[in-house]
Protein backbone atom coordinates (compact mmCIF):
# COMPACT_ATOMS: atom_id res chain seq x y z
CA UNK A 1 0.00 0.00 0.00
CA UNK A 2 1.52 3.54 -0.57
CA UNK A 3 0.27 6.65 0.73
CA UNK A 4 0.70 9.33 -1.41
CA UNK A 5 1.24 7.71 -4.65
CA UNK A 6 1.86 10.70 -6.78
CA UNK A 7 4.97 11.66 -5.04
CA UNK A 8 5.83 7.67 -4.05
CA UNK A 9 5.93 6.75 -7.31
CA UNK A 10 6.97 9.54 -9.38
CA UNK A 11 8.96 8.94 -12.62
CA UNK A 12 12.77 9.09 -11.97
CA UNK A 13 13.19 11.56 -14.28
CA UNK A 14 10.30 13.72 -12.75
CA UNK A 15 11.41 13.05 -9.37
CA UNK A 16 14.55 14.36 -10.47
CA UNK A 17 13.70 17.50 -11.73
CA UNK A 18 11.56 17.54 -8.72
CA UNK A 19 14.60 17.34 -6.63
CA UNK A 20 16.64 20.11 -8.51
CA UNK A 21 14.41 22.93 -7.74
CA UNK A 22 14.21 22.22 -4.42
CA UNK A 23 17.70 21.73 -3.99
CA UNK A 24 18.62 25.27 -6.08
CA UNK A 25 15.64 26.63 -3.96
CA UNK A 26 17.17 25.34 -0.33
CA UNK A 27 20.93 26.33 -1.52
CA UNK A 28 19.52 29.74 -1.81
CA UNK A 29 17.40 29.94 0.81
CA UNK A 30 20.62 28.65 3.06
CA UNK A 31 22.90 30.96 1.40
CA UNK A 32 21.04 34.17 2.27
CA UNK A 33 19.52 33.56 5.66
CA UNK A 34 22.60 31.38 7.46
CA UNK A 35 25.62 32.96 8.38
CA UNK A 36 26.96 29.41 8.90
CA UNK A 37 26.13 28.39 5.28
CA UNK A 38 27.24 31.35 3.45
CA UNK A 39 30.79 31.63 4.65
CA UNK A 40 31.06 27.57 4.33
CA UNK A 41 29.80 28.04 -0.20
CA UNK A 42 32.38 30.95 0.11
CA UNK A 43 34.68 28.71 1.02
CA UNK A 44 34.21 26.33 -1.12
CA UNK A 45 34.08 28.73 -3.68
CA UNK A 46 30.01 27.89 -5.12
CA UNK A 47 27.18 30.25 -5.24
CA UNK A 48 23.49 29.19 -5.21
CA UNK A 49 23.27 29.51 -8.59
CA UNK A 50 26.11 27.11 -9.86
CA UNK A 51 23.58 24.78 -8.62
CA UNK A 52 22.50 23.71 -12.25
CA UNK A 53 21.60 20.18 -12.50
CA UNK A 54 21.46 17.91 -9.71
CA UNK A 55 25.05 16.21 -9.84
CA UNK A 56 26.08 19.53 -8.99
CA UNK A 57 24.88 19.17 -4.86
CA UNK A 58 28.66 17.32 -5.08
CA UNK A 59 30.23 20.67 -5.22
CA UNK A 60 28.28 21.80 -2.27
CA UNK A 61 30.33 21.73 1.35
CA UNK A 62 29.17 19.03 4.03
CA UNK A 63 28.04 19.71 7.14
CA UNK A 64 29.09 17.66 10.33
CA UNK A 65 28.02 17.11 13.38
CA UNK A 66 30.68 19.34 15.14
CA UNK A 67 29.47 21.94 12.71
CA UNK A 68 25.65 21.41 14.46
CA UNK A 69 27.51 21.79 18.18
CA UNK A 70 29.46 24.87 16.99
CA UNK A 71 26.23 26.61 16.48
CA UNK A 72 24.65 25.55 19.66
CA UNK A 73 21.71 26.37 19.78
CA UNK A 74 19.73 27.90 17.30
CA UNK A 75 22.77 28.87 14.84
CA UNK A 76 21.84 27.28 11.94
CA UNK A 77 17.96 27.80 12.00
CA UNK A 78 16.97 29.51 8.79
CA UNK A 79 13.42 30.70 10.45
CA UNK A 80 12.51 32.92 13.00
CA UNK A 81 11.58 31.71 16.11
CA UNK A 82 7.99 33.08 15.80
CA UNK A 83 7.55 30.10 13.08
CA UNK A 84 9.15 27.47 14.57
CA UNK A 85 6.73 25.51 16.71
CA UNK A 86 8.42 22.60 18.06
CA UNK A 87 12.38 21.84 19.02
CA UNK A 88 13.62 18.61 19.62
CA UNK A 89 17.03 18.11 21.17
CA UNK A 90 20.30 15.52 21.24
CA UNK A 91 21.68 14.47 24.59
CA UNK A 92 25.01 16.20 25.73
CA UNK A 93 26.10 18.64 27.57
CA UNK A 94 26.36 22.19 26.58
CA UNK A 95 28.26 22.16 23.36
CA UNK A 96 27.71 18.58 22.94
CA UNK A 97 23.94 18.60 21.76
CA UNK A 98 22.34 19.59 18.99
CA UNK A 99 18.84 21.28 18.78
CA UNK A 100 16.78 21.16 16.06
CA UNK A 101 13.80 23.07 15.04
CA UNK A 102 10.47 22.35 12.74
CA UNK A 103 7.92 25.07 11.36
CA UNK A 104 4.62 24.22 11.40
CA UNK A 105 5.28 22.91 7.77
CA UNK A 106 8.35 21.04 9.04
CA UNK A 107 5.62 18.99 11.32
CA UNK A 108 3.45 18.23 8.98
CA UNK A 109 5.61 16.86 6.59
CA UNK A 110 7.28 15.38 9.08
CA UNK A 111 3.74 13.56 10.03
CA UNK A 112 3.47 12.64 6.32
CA UNK A 113 6.35 10.95 5.88
CA UNK A 114 5.75 9.02 8.90
CA UNK A 115 2.31 8.15 7.96
CA UNK A 116 3.85 6.66 4.46
CA UNK A 117 5.80 4.78 6.56
CA UNK A 118 2.73 3.04 8.31
CA UNK A 119 1.35 2.38 5.20
CA UNK A 120 4.17 1.15 3.84
CA UNK A 121 4.19 -1.46 6.60
CA UNK A 122 0.11 -2.35 5.73
CA UNK A 123 -1.32 -0.14 8.65
CA UNK A 124 -4.35 1.60 7.88
CA UNK A 125 -6.66 3.61 9.95
CA UNK A 126 -8.19 0.89 11.53
CA UNK A 127 -5.07 -0.30 13.38
CA UNK A 128 -3.74 0.26 16.86
CA UNK A 129 -0.61 1.56 17.25
CA UNK A 130 1.42 1.22 20.29
CA UNK A 131 4.44 3.73 19.62
CA UNK A 132 6.99 2.59 22.62
CA UNK A 133 9.13 5.39 21.04
CA UNK A 134 10.56 7.86 23.91
CA UNK A 135 8.44 11.07 24.04
CA UNK A 136 10.27 14.35 24.64
CA UNK A 137 12.85 15.34 23.43
CA UNK A 138 13.84 12.43 21.60
CA UNK A 139 12.43 12.45 18.36
CA UNK A 140 11.04 8.87 18.40
CA UNK A 141 7.86 9.21 20.10
CA UNK A 142 6.44 12.26 18.80
CA UNK A 143 7.32 11.83 15.14
CA UNK A 144 5.66 8.41 15.24
CA UNK A 145 2.95 9.83 17.23
CA UNK A 146 2.22 12.42 14.76
CA UNK A 147 2.02 10.39 11.92
CA UNK A 148 -0.27 7.76 13.36
CA UNK A 149 -2.38 10.58 14.04
CA UNK A 150 -2.19 11.81 10.48
CA UNK A 151 -3.24 7.96 9.24
CA UNK A 152 -5.90 8.05 11.24
CA UNK A 153 -4.85 5.15 13.26
CA UNK A 154 -5.31 4.73 16.80
CA UNK A 155 -2.10 5.89 18.98
CA UNK A 156 -1.09 4.35 22.08
CA UNK A 157 1.49 6.94 23.35
CA UNK A 158 3.11 4.26 25.74
CA UNK A 159 7.05 6.12 25.51
CA UNK A 160 10.10 3.55 27.01
CA UNK A 161 10.18 1.97 29.77
CA UNK A 162 7.49 0.13 32.33
CA UNK A 163 7.86 -2.74 30.80
CA UNK A 164 5.29 -4.85 32.80
CA UNK A 165 2.71 -1.98 31.93
CA UNK A 166 3.37 -2.43 28.13
CA UNK A 167 2.99 -5.67 28.50
CA UNK A 168 -0.34 -5.36 30.47
CA UNK A 169 -1.66 -2.73 27.61
CA UNK A 170 -0.44 -4.99 25.13
CA UNK A 171 -2.58 -7.68 26.04
CA UNK A 172 -5.88 -5.67 27.04
CA UNK A 173 -5.65 -3.04 24.14
CA UNK A 174 -4.76 -4.75 21.46
CA UNK A 175 -2.64 -2.86 19.56
CA UNK A 176 -2.22 -4.58 15.92
CA UNK A 177 0.71 -2.55 15.43
CA UNK A 178 4.12 -1.36 17.52
CA UNK A 179 6.97 1.05 17.04
CA UNK A 180 9.75 0.30 19.59
CA UNK A 181 13.74 -0.46 19.46
CA UNK A 182 14.43 -3.91 17.82
CA UNK A 183 15.95 -4.39 21.48
CA UNK A 184 13.02 -3.32 23.42
CA UNK A 185 10.97 -5.69 21.20
CA UNK A 186 12.78 -9.01 21.97
CA UNK A 187 13.07 -7.31 25.88
CA UNK A 188 8.91 -7.27 25.72
CA UNK A 189 8.95 -11.02 23.94
CA UNK A 190 10.84 -12.29 27.04
CA UNK A 191 9.94 -10.84 29.94
CA UNK A 192 6.31 -10.81 28.59
CA UNK A 193 6.73 -15.08 28.11
CA UNK A 194 8.74 -14.39 31.80
CA UNK A 195 4.96 -13.18 33.07
CA UNK A 196 3.13 -15.88 31.74
CA UNK A 197 2.05 -14.20 28.92
CA UNK A 198 1.70 -15.76 25.51
CA UNK A 199 3.08 -13.16 23.35
CA UNK A 200 2.53 -14.77 20.42
CA UNK A 201 -0.96 -14.62 20.65
CA UNK A 202 -0.97 -10.74 20.57
CA UNK A 203 -3.02 -8.77 18.46
CA UNK A 204 -0.16 -7.34 16.66
CA UNK A 205 0.76 -7.82 12.88
CA UNK A 206 3.08 -5.39 12.58
CA UNK A 207 6.39 -3.95 14.35
CA UNK A 208 8.37 -0.77 13.10
CA UNK A 209 11.25 -1.32 14.68
CA UNK A 210 14.48 1.37 14.59
CA UNK A 211 16.83 3.99 16.39
CA UNK A 212 19.19 1.10 16.52
CA UNK A 213 21.70 -0.96 14.28
CA UNK A 214 19.93 -4.56 13.91
CA UNK A 215 20.02 -7.61 11.58
CA UNK A 216 18.01 -10.13 9.90
CA UNK A 217 19.07 -12.87 12.12
CA UNK A 218 17.01 -10.43 15.29
CA UNK A 219 14.08 -9.93 12.45
CA UNK A 220 14.34 -13.47 12.46
CA UNK A 221 13.82 -13.87 16.22
CA UNK A 222 11.44 -10.21 16.78
CA UNK A 223 8.99 -12.04 14.37
CA UNK A 224 8.86 -15.77 15.88
CA UNK A 225 8.80 -14.25 19.57
CA UNK A 226 6.17 -12.29 19.05
CA UNK A 227 4.56 -13.63 15.77
CA UNK A 228 4.68 -10.60 13.40
CA UNK A 229 5.91 -8.84 10.48
CA UNK A 230 9.48 -6.71 11.24
CA UNK A 231 10.56 -4.02 9.31
CA UNK A 232 13.08 -1.48 9.81
CA UNK A 233 12.50 2.25 9.84
CA UNK A 234 15.92 5.01 9.79
CA UNK A 235 15.48 8.24 10.59
CA UNK A 236 17.82 10.72 12.42
CA UNK A 237 17.02 14.07 14.59
CA UNK A 238 19.12 16.19 12.44
CA UNK A 239 17.87 15.17 8.91
CA UNK A 240 14.21 15.26 10.70
CA UNK A 241 13.46 12.16 13.11
CA UNK A 242 12.06 8.38 12.16
CA UNK A 243 10.69 8.29 8.87
CA UNK A 244 13.47 9.25 6.72
CA UNK A 245 13.58 6.13 5.03
CA UNK A 246 11.10 2.92 5.39
CA UNK A 247 11.53 -0.55 4.26
CA UNK A 248 7.60 -1.62 2.34
CA UNK A 249 6.03 -5.14 3.71
CA UNK A 250 5.90 -5.99 -0.37
CA UNK A 251 9.76 -5.44 -0.51
CA UNK A 252 11.27 -6.15 3.16
CA UNK A 253 14.77 -5.42 1.82
CA UNK A 254 16.36 -1.78 2.39
CA UNK A 255 14.33 0.94 3.21
CA UNK A 256 12.65 3.51 0.66
CA UNK A 257 14.25 7.32 1.30
CA UNK A 258 11.29 9.80 0.34
CA UNK A 259 13.30 11.58 -2.22
CA UNK A 260 10.97 14.34 -2.90
CA UNK A 261 12.35 15.94 0.55
CA UNK A 262 15.59 14.30 0.91
CA UNK A 263 18.70 13.94 -1.54
CA UNK A 264 21.15 10.93 -0.32
CA UNK A 265 24.17 10.37 -1.63
CA UNK A 266 26.71 7.55 -0.19
CA UNK A 267 30.46 8.87 -0.28
CA UNK A 268 33.92 7.29 0.90
CA UNK A 269 34.52 8.52 4.52
CA UNK A 270 38.01 9.16 4.17
CA UNK A 271 38.07 11.17 1.25
CA UNK A 272 34.48 12.45 0.49
CA UNK A 273 34.20 11.01 -2.63
CA UNK A 274 30.70 10.44 -3.90
CA UNK A 275 30.66 6.48 -4.45
CA UNK A 276 28.38 4.95 -6.91
CA UNK A 277 24.92 3.13 -6.13
CA UNK A 278 25.40 -0.44 -4.30
CA UNK A 279 28.73 0.25 -3.03
CA UNK A 280 29.48 0.78 0.67
CA UNK A 281 29.92 3.89 2.26
CA UNK A 282 28.75 6.62 4.80
CA UNK A 283 25.24 7.91 4.26
CA UNK A 284 24.74 11.67 3.39
CA UNK A 285 21.56 13.57 3.56
CA UNK A 286 20.22 17.27 2.18
CA UNK A 287 16.97 18.02 3.00
CA UNK A 288 15.38 19.90 0.22
CA UNK A 289 12.19 20.81 1.98
CA UNK A 290 12.75 21.65 5.61
CA UNK A 291 11.58 25.24 6.51
CA UNK A 292 13.16 25.56 10.01
CA UNK A 293 16.47 23.41 10.01
CA UNK A 294 17.48 22.21 6.58
CA UNK A 295 20.59 20.68 6.15
CA UNK A 296 22.92 20.80 3.29
CA UNK A 297 25.29 17.45 2.52
CA UNK A 298 24.90 16.03 5.83
CA UNK A 299 27.52 13.73 7.04
CA UNK A 300 25.85 10.74 9.17
CA UNK A 301 28.75 8.67 9.73
CA UNK A 302 26.19 5.51 9.02
CA UNK A 303 27.49 2.81 7.25
CA UNK A 304 25.16 1.72 4.01
CA UNK A 305 24.49 1.49 0.52
CA UNK A 306 21.95 2.46 -1.85
CA UNK A 307 20.01 0.11 -4.02
CA UNK A 308 19.07 1.68 -7.42
CA UNK A 309 17.03 -1.13 -8.70
CA UNK A 310 12.91 -0.84 -8.98
CA UNK A 311 11.25 -2.49 -5.63
CA UNK A 312 8.29 -4.44 -6.35
CA UNK A 313 5.85 -2.81 -4.15
CA UNK A 314 6.01 0.41 -7.25
CA UNK A 315 7.63 3.27 -5.13
CA UNK A 316 10.43 5.14 -7.36
CA UNK A 317 12.00 6.23 -4.46
CA UNK A 318 15.40 4.56 -3.68
CA UNK A 319 16.29 2.40 -1.62
CA UNK A 320 18.92 2.09 1.55
CA UNK A 321 20.65 -0.99 2.98
CA UNK A 322 20.28 -2.03 6.54
CA UNK A 323 22.97 0.61 8.64
CA UNK A 324 25.55 -1.58 9.08
CA UNK A 325 27.97 0.34 11.39
CA UNK A 326 29.47 3.84 11.99
CA UNK A 327 32.37 5.83 10.72
CA UNK A 328 32.96 7.14 13.89
CA UNK A 329 32.77 6.24 17.73
CA UNK A 330 29.35 6.73 18.13
CA UNK A 331 27.76 3.83 20.08
CA UNK A 332 24.00 2.97 20.47
CA UNK A 333 23.07 1.73 23.62
CA UNK A 334 19.28 0.79 23.81
CA UNK A 335 18.25 3.79 21.33
CA UNK A 336 20.28 6.16 22.83
CA UNK A 337 23.14 7.96 20.76
CA UNK A 338 26.43 8.12 23.45
CA UNK A 339 29.58 9.43 22.31
CA UNK A 340 32.78 8.60 24.49
CA UNK A 341 33.42 12.17 24.28
CA UNK A 342 30.37 13.05 26.34
CA UNK A 343 31.09 10.48 28.88
CA UNK A 344 34.23 12.56 29.12
CA UNK A 345 33.04 15.21 29.34
CA UNK A 346 30.99 13.97 32.07
CA UNK A 347 33.85 12.84 33.90
CA UNK A 348 35.84 16.05 33.53
CA UNK A 349 32.72 17.83 35.65
CA UNK A 350 33.00 15.37 38.54
CA UNK A 351 36.20 15.90 41.80
CA UNK A 352 37.51 12.74 42.70
CA UNK A 353 37.58 10.94 39.09
CA UNK A 354 39.77 10.18 36.56
CA UNK A 355 39.52 11.57 32.68
CA UNK A 356 40.83 7.61 32.24
CA UNK A 357 37.66 5.79 31.71
CA UNK A 358 37.14 2.02 29.50
CA UNK A 359 33.52 1.76 28.04
CA UNK A 360 32.26 -2.06 28.25
CA UNK A 361 29.26 -2.51 26.22
CA UNK A 362 27.38 -6.09 26.23
CA UNK A 363 23.86 -7.26 25.63
CA UNK A 364 22.42 -9.42 28.40
CA UNK A 365 19.34 -11.36 26.99
CA UNK A 366 17.75 -8.76 24.41
CA UNK A 367 18.70 -5.01 26.71
CA UNK A 368 22.11 -3.27 25.76
CA UNK A 369 24.31 -2.84 28.85
CA UNK A 370 26.72 -0.18 29.36
CA UNK A 371 29.79 0.17 32.51
CA UNK A 372 31.93 2.60 32.54
CA UNK A 373 35.28 1.88 34.62
CA UNK A 374 36.61 4.98 35.63
CA UNK A 375 39.78 5.43 38.14
CA UNK A 376 39.83 6.76 41.46
CA UNK A 377 41.60 10.40 41.71
CA UNK A 378 44.32 10.04 44.39
CA UNK A 379 42.68 13.06 45.73
CA UNK A 380 39.35 12.01 46.42
CA UNK A 381 40.91 8.91 48.17
CA UNK A 382 42.92 10.69 50.12
CA UNK A 383 40.63 13.00 51.36
CA UNK A 384 38.29 9.95 52.66
CA UNK A 385 38.50 6.12 52.78
CA UNK A 386 34.79 5.61 53.47
CA UNK A 387 33.06 3.23 51.20
CA UNK A 388 30.55 5.69 51.48
CA UNK A 389 32.19 8.41 50.25
CA UNK A 390 32.94 6.21 47.05
CA UNK A 391 29.60 4.53 46.60
CA UNK A 392 28.21 8.67 45.80
CA UNK A 393 31.30 9.17 43.72
CA UNK A 394 29.56 5.91 41.53
CA UNK A 395 26.24 7.04 42.30
CA UNK A 396 26.44 10.48 41.37
CA UNK A 397 28.43 9.88 37.87
CA UNK A 398 25.56 7.61 36.75
CA UNK A 399 23.01 10.34 37.63
CA UNK A 400 24.87 12.77 35.66
CA UNK A 401 25.17 10.28 32.79
CA UNK A 402 21.45 9.90 32.64
CA UNK A 403 21.02 13.01 32.99
CA UNK A 404 23.04 15.04 30.50
CA UNK A 405 23.67 11.65 28.14
CA UNK A 406 20.74 10.21 28.55
CA UNK A 407 22.42 6.51 29.25
CA UNK A 408 21.76 4.28 32.27
CA UNK A 409 25.08 2.73 33.09
CA UNK A 410 26.92 0.95 35.54
CA UNK A 411 30.12 2.61 37.37
CA UNK A 412 32.70 0.63 37.92
CA UNK A 413 35.53 2.12 39.89
CA UNK A 414 39.09 0.76 39.41
CA UNK A 415 42.79 1.04 40.59
CA UNK A 416 44.44 4.16 39.13
CA UNK A 417 46.61 3.59 36.07
CA UNK A 418 44.93 0.32 35.54
CA UNK A 419 43.39 1.43 32.46
CA UNK A 420 45.48 1.29 29.21
CA UNK A 421 46.50 4.79 28.23
CA UNK A 422 44.95 4.80 25.23
CA UNK A 423 46.79 5.75 21.43
CA UNK A 424 43.61 6.04 19.73
CA UNK A 425 39.88 5.99 20.70
CA UNK A 426 38.82 2.35 20.17
CA UNK A 427 40.85 0.99 22.71
CA UNK A 428 38.38 2.67 24.97
CA UNK A 429 35.56 0.88 24.12
CA UNK A 430 34.71 -2.78 24.47
CA UNK A 431 31.65 -3.76 22.25
CA UNK A 432 31.18 -7.20 23.21
CA UNK A 433 27.36 -7.27 21.41
CA UNK A 434 26.48 -9.63 18.79
CA UNK A 435 23.79 -8.64 16.57
CA UNK B 1 46.28 10.15 70.92
CA UNK B 2 45.13 8.72 67.87
CA UNK B 3 46.36 6.08 65.52
CA UNK B 4 47.46 6.44 62.03
CA UNK B 5 45.68 3.98 59.57
CA UNK B 6 46.47 3.58 56.11
CA UNK B 7 43.73 2.69 53.54
CA UNK B 8 44.37 1.02 50.32
CA UNK B 9 41.49 1.00 47.21
CA UNK B 10 40.89 -2.22 45.93
CA UNK B 11 39.17 -3.61 42.65
CA UNK B 12 37.20 -6.74 43.67
CA UNK B 13 39.40 -9.01 41.69
CA UNK B 14 41.52 -12.17 42.43
CA UNK B 15 45.55 -11.47 43.43
CA UNK B 16 44.06 -7.68 44.02
CA UNK B 17 45.16 -8.60 48.46
CA UNK B 18 47.87 -10.51 47.49
CA UNK B 19 49.54 -8.00 45.41
CA UNK B 20 49.32 -5.42 48.67
CA UNK B 21 50.58 -8.07 51.09
CA UNK B 22 53.54 -8.94 49.02
CA UNK B 23 54.66 -5.22 48.78
CA UNK B 24 54.54 -5.25 52.44
CA UNK B 25 56.43 -8.54 53.30
CA UNK B 26 59.00 -7.23 51.02
CA UNK B 27 59.12 -3.72 52.60
CA UNK B 28 59.10 -5.99 55.73
CA UNK B 29 56.28 -4.21 57.26
CA UNK B 30 54.29 -5.92 60.03
CA UNK B 31 50.36 -5.62 60.26
CA UNK B 32 49.10 -5.22 63.33
CA UNK B 33 45.26 -5.21 62.61
CA UNK B 34 43.11 -4.97 59.39
CA UNK B 35 39.77 -4.37 58.47
CA UNK B 36 38.13 -4.79 54.29
CA UNK B 37 35.12 -3.08 53.87
CA UNK B 38 33.37 -4.48 50.43
CA UNK B 39 31.10 -3.90 47.95
CA UNK B 40 29.99 -5.45 44.59
CA UNK B 41 33.49 -4.09 42.85
CA UNK B 42 35.60 -2.29 45.04
CA UNK B 43 36.77 -2.74 48.54
CA UNK B 44 38.96 -0.43 50.77
CA UNK B 45 41.89 -2.42 52.93
CA UNK B 46 43.04 -0.47 56.39
CA UNK B 47 45.55 -1.47 57.84
CA UNK B 48 47.17 -0.13 61.15
CA UNK B 49 50.95 -1.05 60.52
CA UNK B 50 54.56 -1.27 62.40
CA UNK B 51 55.69 1.58 60.41
CA UNK B 52 53.09 3.49 58.73
CA UNK B 53 55.37 6.20 56.85
CA UNK B 54 57.39 3.68 55.24
CA UNK B 55 54.49 1.68 54.37
CA UNK B 56 52.64 4.53 52.63
CA UNK B 57 55.75 5.32 50.94
CA UNK B 58 56.09 1.53 49.25
CA UNK B 59 52.61 1.53 47.99
CA UNK B 60 52.54 4.91 46.59
CA UNK B 61 55.70 3.94 44.60
CA UNK B 62 53.78 1.10 43.29
CA UNK B 63 51.44 2.66 41.92
CA UNK B 64 48.24 2.27 44.27
CA UNK B 65 45.87 4.66 45.73
CA UNK B 66 46.40 4.84 49.45
CA UNK B 67 45.36 7.48 51.74
CA UNK B 68 46.45 7.83 55.55
CA UNK B 69 43.16 8.14 57.96
CA UNK B 70 43.53 9.02 61.98
CA UNK B 71 41.54 6.57 64.17
CA UNK B 72 41.37 5.76 67.63
CA UNK B 73 42.39 2.77 69.81
CA UNK B 74 40.59 2.17 72.56
CA UNK B 75 41.34 -0.45 75.35
CA UNK B 76 38.52 -2.89 76.92
CA UNK B 77 38.54 -5.42 78.75
CA UNK B 78 38.31 -9.23 76.74
CA UNK B 79 35.08 -10.21 78.42
CA UNK B 80 30.97 -9.80 77.62
CA UNK B 81 29.77 -5.94 77.34
CA UNK B 82 33.07 -4.94 76.82
CA UNK B 83 32.51 -2.95 73.67
CA UNK B 84 29.04 -2.43 74.81
CA UNK B 85 29.90 -0.16 77.59
CA UNK B 86 32.12 2.02 75.21
CA UNK B 87 29.71 2.23 73.20
CA UNK B 88 27.25 3.30 76.11
CA UNK B 89 28.99 6.21 76.37
CA UNK B 90 29.75 7.65 72.63
CA UNK B 91 25.41 6.86 72.05
CA UNK B 92 24.91 9.24 75.43
CA UNK B 93 27.20 12.29 73.98
CA UNK B 94 25.78 11.61 70.59
CA UNK B 95 29.10 10.47 68.98
CA UNK B 96 28.68 8.42 65.89
CA UNK B 97 30.93 5.68 64.37
CA UNK B 98 31.83 5.73 60.92
CA UNK B 99 33.14 2.27 61.33
CA UNK B 100 34.84 -0.40 63.73
CA UNK B 101 37.34 -3.24 64.04
CA UNK B 102 38.93 -5.14 66.83
CA UNK B 103 41.69 -7.44 67.62
CA UNK B 104 42.72 -9.04 70.94
CA UNK B 105 45.85 -8.33 72.57
CA UNK B 106 48.70 -10.69 72.69
CA UNK B 107 48.32 -10.93 76.46
CA UNK B 108 45.04 -12.14 76.43
CA UNK B 109 43.40 -9.97 78.85
CA UNK B 110 42.44 -6.94 77.02
CA UNK B 111 40.79 -6.02 73.35
CA UNK B 112 41.35 -2.97 71.32
CA UNK B 113 38.46 -1.58 69.37
CA UNK B 114 40.03 0.83 66.65
CA UNK B 115 36.79 2.92 66.18
CA UNK B 116 36.73 6.04 62.74
CA UNK B 117 35.26 9.01 64.21
CA UNK B 118 33.72 12.02 62.29
CA UNK B 119 35.20 14.19 65.11
CA UNK B 120 37.88 11.71 66.40
CA UNK B 121 38.83 14.66 69.38
CA UNK B 122 35.46 15.38 70.65
CA UNK B 123 35.76 11.46 70.80
CA UNK B 124 39.13 10.56 72.41
CA UNK B 125 38.11 13.59 75.47
CA UNK B 126 34.19 12.06 75.84
CA UNK B 127 36.58 8.36 76.47
CA UNK B 128 39.28 9.53 78.41
CA UNK B 129 36.78 11.57 80.95
CA UNK B 130 34.49 8.44 81.19
CA UNK B 131 37.74 6.08 82.31
CA UNK B 132 38.40 4.36 79.21
CA UNK B 133 41.72 3.65 78.07
CA UNK B 134 42.28 5.24 74.50
CA UNK B 135 46.12 3.96 73.12
CA UNK B 136 48.67 6.14 71.72
CA UNK B 137 49.79 5.10 68.35
CA UNK B 138 53.24 3.92 69.64
CA UNK B 139 51.54 1.82 71.79
CA UNK B 140 49.70 -0.03 68.57
CA UNK B 141 52.73 -0.45 66.53
CA UNK B 142 55.13 -1.65 68.28
CA UNK B 143 52.73 -4.42 70.22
Amino acid sequence: MIYNEDFETLPREVLETLQLKRLQQVAQRVYHTVGFYKKAFDKAGVQPDDIKTLPDIKRLPFTTKQDLRDNYPFGLFAAPMSSVVRLHASSGTTGRAIVVGYTKRDVDTWSELMARCFVAAGLTKNDIIHNAYGYGLFTGGLGAHYGAEKLGASVIPMSGGNTKRQIMILQDFGPTAICCTPSYALNLAERGSAMGVDMRSLKLRVGIFGAEPWSEKMRDEIENKLNLSALDIYGLSEVMGPGVSMECMEGRSGMHVFEDHFIVEVINPETGEALPYGEEGELVFTTITKEAFPLIRYRTRDISRLIAEPCRCGRSHIRMDRVTGRSDDMLIIRGVNVFPSQIEAVLIGITGLEPHYQLIVDRVGAMDTLEVQVEVSEKAFANADEVRYLQNLEKGLAKDLKDYVGVTAKIKLVEPKSLQRSEGKASRIIDKRKM
Amino acid sequence: MKVEQISIFLENKPGALESVMRLLKDADINIRSLSLADTSDFGILRLIVNDANRALKVLNENGLRVSRTSVVAVEVPDRPGGLHSILATLAQHGINVEYLYAFIEKSGENAVIIFRFDAPDAAVEVLSKNGFTVLPGERLYSF
